[in-house]
């Protein structure tokens, strides 16, 4: 990974406290006299949002304003830009500084409850910190000559179920309102009323719905805003934090895990400016609660002869999974399917047991509608890109003159990227042009242009697009475009034909790391095609097998197929949820129709249940691993908890392995990577890439579609998964999921004028009922439904995406 | 004695009907217009700007500089924006004066806004004065009615559009971002400067804001000339002005006269201090400027006469208070008002003027010690300078200058256990017969 060009900026030299300092052109004089070691406190101030110079707390001296005249009233550095020859004394060495500061401080106080010994914040409270360092011991607002009456507020308000505030601590500095307005593009919240009783408020039934509200709690430099979830459970000083990386989609954020004794109490934004700058999601800060749930698998099991599960220790279970494996393989052999939610180290140790310890490319991570054209579109645009490597990146999405987003709504299925897409729009300088069926939410927001596109049609409408697209151009492709026909060959054409860049981006946080690791049929780990001999040989000499499997494997479609066909014999299989997969109905037969099953999860699952042998693995926060984002940037991470009973995936496996006759070489997370970075990645310098399609199984894929006669009530079916939804991940806790945005089919106002407030879709799969909201641009004869959010789903309890469903009133149904 | 008045704005108020078009057409009304249109933009900036007008509206920035300000280069809209959004305690000018003579305002608007090459100009008057709305809003539609508004006004191929806008009850929108802030519909707080607003104000588009008295002389300079207007008033602070003086005076009202009239000559005029009582204490500009006493009677009354006697002279609010009047009862209430109207945005202003009122609250019931005063000038000194806007400035200028010069009677408070006065003596009925 190289750094990113340094950008030639010109220079201002200004003197504080005495010491001279150079720093770019614009820069605020509060940060640039962090460059000379002085912190000048602060509290409106935040580096990422717009000046407002409102609290008042960062006054300086500045007795020459690089013009030879000097300032007569101390300035708010946190909105003073340097000049060249400026000269700024701040409370170090002007009296005047630190008087002015003293005094705002003093003031900030007098209508502050001073709580600290029972509010969340304290201990890690700037207000409180600076209260110590540029305040004075002693009130002289309340002591025992004046007993100064404080302004009070009923405590305290919900801005939302999950969003509390505690008005009297507030000290209105606005970072949270303009965080929402600024930032997040939700501006629920506004300041209300006004001198001291001017507040934070919410419009009456309108609260602060944001999927970005937890970001408000932690930039509060009071503890004016606490969430539900955290409120009063710990001290700051009782906590230890560790850094972690998000694991709820593919967007790497940098986070925080705080916890005490073992226990997990909250989760915060880490700080990462080339990924996720200061914020992430409310899933990634309060969804963590599913770790520590009742149904966390502790101890393996095995189906015993009575038919039932029960516990075993580690070695029985490494010596009963690998006997029934051993009879699968000779009864067909054996399926993996990885699941998404994999760490790049534990993705890698499946891949090398199913080619080693296996003898099969059977082997997928994508538990959900895949096509063999995706894979080759891994193959061939997706493995081994990255920052450095050509990727696409965050950086380059602000850079863009042109973001194109194809079958991605970013801010429902990767948040990191709809900020930054965001912040680029609002710099005025990045258009967004997305190819979906309705403008969302989060289009309007971006004031994306939306080309109306029903599902399937996006490789004629990406065609019909290619003439505005050039170099400076990016396009995003989601990975619901797999079962869009012809889709990802036409963005990698088009890509090709204009210049435009190209990235892929999947929904789960393990997607991309399993691509890297070789969990596809047609990938080994680092890139190398299957079906490339070399690339065989070189992996199986650093393996140190004689040879690895040479036929491309099934896809998890081709094994859930085998599967129910009697032609595979065994599967393993690790954090897949049936309801994901393509075919649900088809995925549980295959589980069940398995001669034998060995399950791998964190908690019990309905697998689980069918498994012969089960595996407790550990959640993100228990092990090290590393995720791979949608950039293709490695996003490493350490345990936060120790927990010793509690190991990945890659130790059980490896004991699976060692009992087969086929060591894995590894049984830590150190040595994985260690191995990992010896192998390396594919050097593909010394051979052309055949395109398309490395596996050459598949064909030119056609784009006609199924056009299905506009019979009455015959619709399309446009859907994805809502950031909130029934996610197992997002299990456990309520206020979280009382934010959730109310399930609601979008239809055309035509549809909603026929079928009314209530609708009834029908597919092949089944029937959902659920009220019917206006969508004054949704595509004609084209219905939107959330994938997650109602019954088991989409897949399960309606039909596959893009497929034609009828619509009908449900009439005095209300479910 | 009268012979000191120099009548230009306040001339016709005494006419029968003067706020109708044909009482000011009758006065040669609307006649500056065509001058005006036969000059060129920029020798209507230069006229105003050889005449030496400073804003009427209290810091006296020079008006022709602030219109040449305007970037011409801007593909933007120009706007102006005339404020009248008069909430100061005590100043009471640009509402009898857009009461008795609106199309003066009008007409002063137009020429303006065709100086500066804007299309669309804005009226922002105080929402609590709803008759000066309607009066306005009359005015302006008999306007339009008469060719003066419009397209193609009188034949010069200028168009302008004239919208009176009614405020929503804050002080704080007299300051100027913030009244641009509350034009846009948003929530009247100031805004941070740069930009200014000549570069980005209404709508980020380049904007003059100006005091209604300013806007309302453009006309009579374009007619009479910058010199006519600059032989009234003193060498650096020309023209006529309104003074209006309120409070325990014979005969309160707005008298318009050349800055640099002293308030002896002005109190001759007004008949004098109430019977029987002495001039104890006064506004130059209304309560945000300190305070002045029976001291300060001959110091001019231009802007850099006040400022040499330590005061601001502001927008000429002359509050007159005789010798029945506390000083600290007096400097609560403007506080109280200070406090109320405060907008909540900065720290020092909002939290400042909340102490500050609690501070003078004990003072005036005869509670606390002298160390209090101290302390109330170090709080002032923690506020003045420190806001984000003149808002929290001026809360301070009361509680200083009353300390300056009547510390003794803070005093007298805390060793008489309470106010010493009798706050009936100092009402308009004090000594008649109040039954209830």
């Amino acid at each position: 990974m190289s750094a990113p060009e340094i950008e030639k900026t010109d220079l201002v030299t200004v003197t504080i406290d005495g010491v001279q300092v150079s720093v770019p052109k614009d820069t605020l004089v509060i940060r640039a006299a962090e460059q000379v070691g002085v912190q000048i406190p602060r509290f409106c101030d935040h580096p990422l949002l717009a000046p407002v110079g409102a609290c008042r707390q960062c006054l300086v001296d500045v007795p020459d304003a690089g013009n030879g005249r000097g300032f007569p009233k101390p300035q708010a550095s946190c909105t003073l830009p340097v000049a060249e020859g400026m000269v700024v004394s701040t409370q170090v060495s002007s009296p005047v500084a630190d008087k002015a500061q003293q005094g705002v401080m003093e003031l900030l106080l007098i209508n502050h409850p001073l709580d600290c010994p029972v509010c969340d914040k304290g201990g890690e409270c700037p207000l409180q910190n600076q209260a110590m360092s540029n305040g004075r011991g002693e009130s002289r607002f309340s002591d025992d000559r004046n007993r100064g009456v404080k302004r009070t507020f009923p405590k305290p308000i919900n801005l939302s179920p999950m969003v509390l505030l505690d008005r009297e601590r507030c000290i209105v500095c606005q970072r949270c309102t303009r965080f929402a307005d600024e930032i997040a593009g939700d501006p629920f919240i506004a300041l209300v009323e006004r001198g001291v009783q001017q507040q934070i408020g919410i419009a009456e039934d309108a609260p602060f719905l944001s999927y970005f509200s937890g970001n408000v709690i932690q930039i509060c430099p009071v503890g004016a805003l606490t969430s539900e979830q955290y409120r009063f459970r710990s001290r700051p000083f009782d906590l230890v934090s560790t850094p972690g990386v998000a694991e709820h989609d593919a967007c790497g954020s940098a986070i925080r895990v705080d916890h005490r004794r073992g226990t997990v109490l909250r989760r915060q934004a880490g700080d990462d400016p080339a990924v996720n700058e200061e914020w992430i999601s409310d899933k990634d800060r309060f969804a963590f609660a599913y770790a520590q749930a009742d149904d966390r698998l502790t101890y393996p099991q095995v189906r015993d002869e009575d038919g039932a599960l029960r516990p075993a220790s580690w070695p029985e279970a490494f010596t009963v999974a690998a006997r029934g494996l051993a009879a699968a393989k000779a009864a067909g052999g054996v399926g993996v399917l990885t699941g998404g939610r994999l760490s790049a180290e534990d993705a890698y140790a499946y891949a090398k047991l199913a080619r080693v310890a296996l003898d099969t490319n059977d082997i997928d991570f994508r538990a959900r509608p895949l096509s063999a054209e995706e894979a080759d579109f891994l193959a061939s645009h997706v493995v081994l890109t990255g920052p450095g490597a050509g990727g696409v990146t965050y950086a380059d999405l602000e850079s863009a003159a042109t973001v194109v987003l194809v079958g991605l709504e970013p801010e429902d299925e990767a948040a990191a990227i709809f900020l930054r897409l965001r912040k680029s729009v609002r710099a005025g300088g990045t258009e967004v042009i997305s190819l979906a069926p309705f403008t969302t939410r989060g289009l309007a927001k971006l004031g994306a242009r939306l080309v109306p596109t029903a599902p399937g049609d996006e490789p004629a409408a990406l065609r019909a697009l290619a003439g505005e697209l050039d170099a400076t151009a990016v396009l995003l492709v989601g990975e619901r475009l797999a079962v869009v026909p012809g889709a990802l060959s036409a963005a990698a054409e088009i890509a090709a034909a204009t210049g435009a860049r190209l990235a892929w981006v999947p929904r789960r946080a393990g997607d991309r790391g399993a691509i890297e690791a070789g969990c596809l049929p047609t990938l080994l780990p680092g890139g190398r095609p299957v079906a490339d001999a070399g690339a065989r040989v070189d992996v199986a000499a650093a393996w140190g097998v004689d040879a690895l499997p040479a036929t491309p494997g099934r896809d998890a479609d081709g094994i859930v197929a085998a599967l129910v066909a009697g032609a595979l014999g065994g599967l393993v299989v690790g954090g897949v949820d049936p309801d994901d997969t393509a075919d649900p109905a088809a995925t549980r037969a295959a589980i069940d129709a398995a001669g034998f099953v060995v399950a791998l999860d964190v908690r019990r699952t309905e697998v689980t249940d069918r498994a012969d042998v089960v595996f407790p693995v550990a959640p993100t926060t228990d092990k090290s691993g590393t995720f791979v984002n949608w950039e293709g940037r490695l996003r490493p991470w350490e345990a936060a908890l120790r927990n010793p009973a509690s190991l990945p995936e890659l130790r059980a496996l490896a004991g699976i392995a060692d009992e087969l006759g086929a060591s894995l070489g590894f049984r830590t997370v150190d040595e994985v990577r260690a191995e990992m970075a010896q192998l390396g990645p594919w050097d593909r310098t010394d051979r052309e890439r055949s395109e398309p399609g490395l596996s050459g199984t598949t064909k030119p894929p056609s784009e006609a579609r199924d056009d299905a006669v506009r019979a009455d009530g015959a619709v399309r079916l446009a859907t994805w998964k809502q950031l909130l939804d029934n996610g197992s991940l997002q299990e456990g806790d309520k206020y979280l999921k009382a934010t959730a945005r109310t399930p609601v089919a979008l239809v055309t106002p035509d549809a909603y004028d026929r079928y009314g407030p209530t609708v009834t879709l029908t597919g092949d799969r089944g029937s959902m009922t659920l009220p019917a909201e206006i969508c004054d641009d949704l595509v004609d004869g084209v219905v939107w439904v959330p994938a997650n959010s109602v019954g088991n789903g989409v897949l399960a309890d309606l039909a596959s995406p893009g497929t034609t469903v009828t619509i009908a009133g449900a009439e005095g149904v209300h479910g | 004695m009268t012979d000191v008045l120099t009548p230009v704005l306040t001339d016709i108020w005494d006419a029968e009907q003067a706020w109708k078009l044909a009482t000011y057409a009758e006065r040669g009304g609307y006649a500056a217009l065509d001058a005006a249109f036969a000059m060129s933009p920029d020798d209507i900036i230069t006229a105003v700007k050889d005449s030496g007008l400073r804003g009427r509206g209290g810091a006296g920035f020079p008006t022709g500089m602030k219109w040449s300000f305007i970037p011409q280069d801007n593909p933007k809209p120009k706007y102006l924006v005339v404020n009248a959004d008069e909430s100061e305690p005590g100043t009471c000018k640009d509402i009898p004066l857009m009461m008795g003579n609106p199309h003066v305002l009008v007409e002063g608007v137009i020429i303006s806004s065709y100086a500066i090459r804007a299309n669309k100009a804005f009226i922002y008057i105080r929402g609590e004065v709803v008759h000066v709305i309607r009066r306005v809003q009359a005015a302006v539609e008999e306007a339009y009615a008469a060719g003066h508004l419009g397209k193609d006004i009188h034949g010069s191929g200028y168009d302008l559009d004239v919208v009176v806008h009614a405020g929503a009850g804050a002080y704080i929108c007299g300051e100027e971002t913030a009244l641009l802030e509350g034009l846009e519909g948003r929530r009247g707080q100031p805004r941070l400067r740069p930009p200014f607003p000549a570069v980005a104000g209404l709508y980020a588009s380049p904007t003059v804001i100006n005091n209604v008295e300013s806007i309302a002389s453009v006309p009579a300079i374009v007619k009479n000339g910058a010199a006519w207007f600059g032989a009234m008033g003193t060498e650096k602070s020309k023209g006529h002005g309104i003074f209006s003086l309120s409070g325990h005076v014979r005969k309160p009202g707005q008298y318009e006269a050349p800055l640099g009239i002293t308030l002896r000559e002005l109190l001759d005029l007004a008949g004098g201090v109430r019977e029987g009582h002495q001039l104890k204490f006064w506004t130059p500009g209304g309560s945000s400027t300190p305070l002045f006493t029976d001291q300060h009677l001959d110091v001019p009354l231009d802007f850099e006469g006040v400022a040499g006697a330590g005061s601001m002279l502001g927008t000429r609010a002359l509050q007159i208070f005789d010798d029945t009047v506390c000083v600290v009862r007096a400097v609560l209430r403007w506080t109280e008002f200070y406090q109320h109207e405060s907008c909540g945005k900065c720290t020092p202003c909002r939290e400042g003027t909340w102490w500050l009122a609690q501070a003078l609250t004990r003072l005036e019931n005869g509670q606390g010690s002298e160390a209090d005063l101290d302390q109330l000038i170090d709080q002032c000194d923690n506020i003045l300078g420190r806001a984000f806007c003149a808002l929290g400035d001026g809360a301070t200028s009361p509680v200083t200058s009353s300390i300056q010069y009547f510390r003794e009677e803070y005093l007298a408070h805390l060793s008489h256990g309470g106010c010493p006065f009798d706050p009936a003596r100092s009402t308009a009925w004090a000594g008649t017969e109040v039954s209830a």
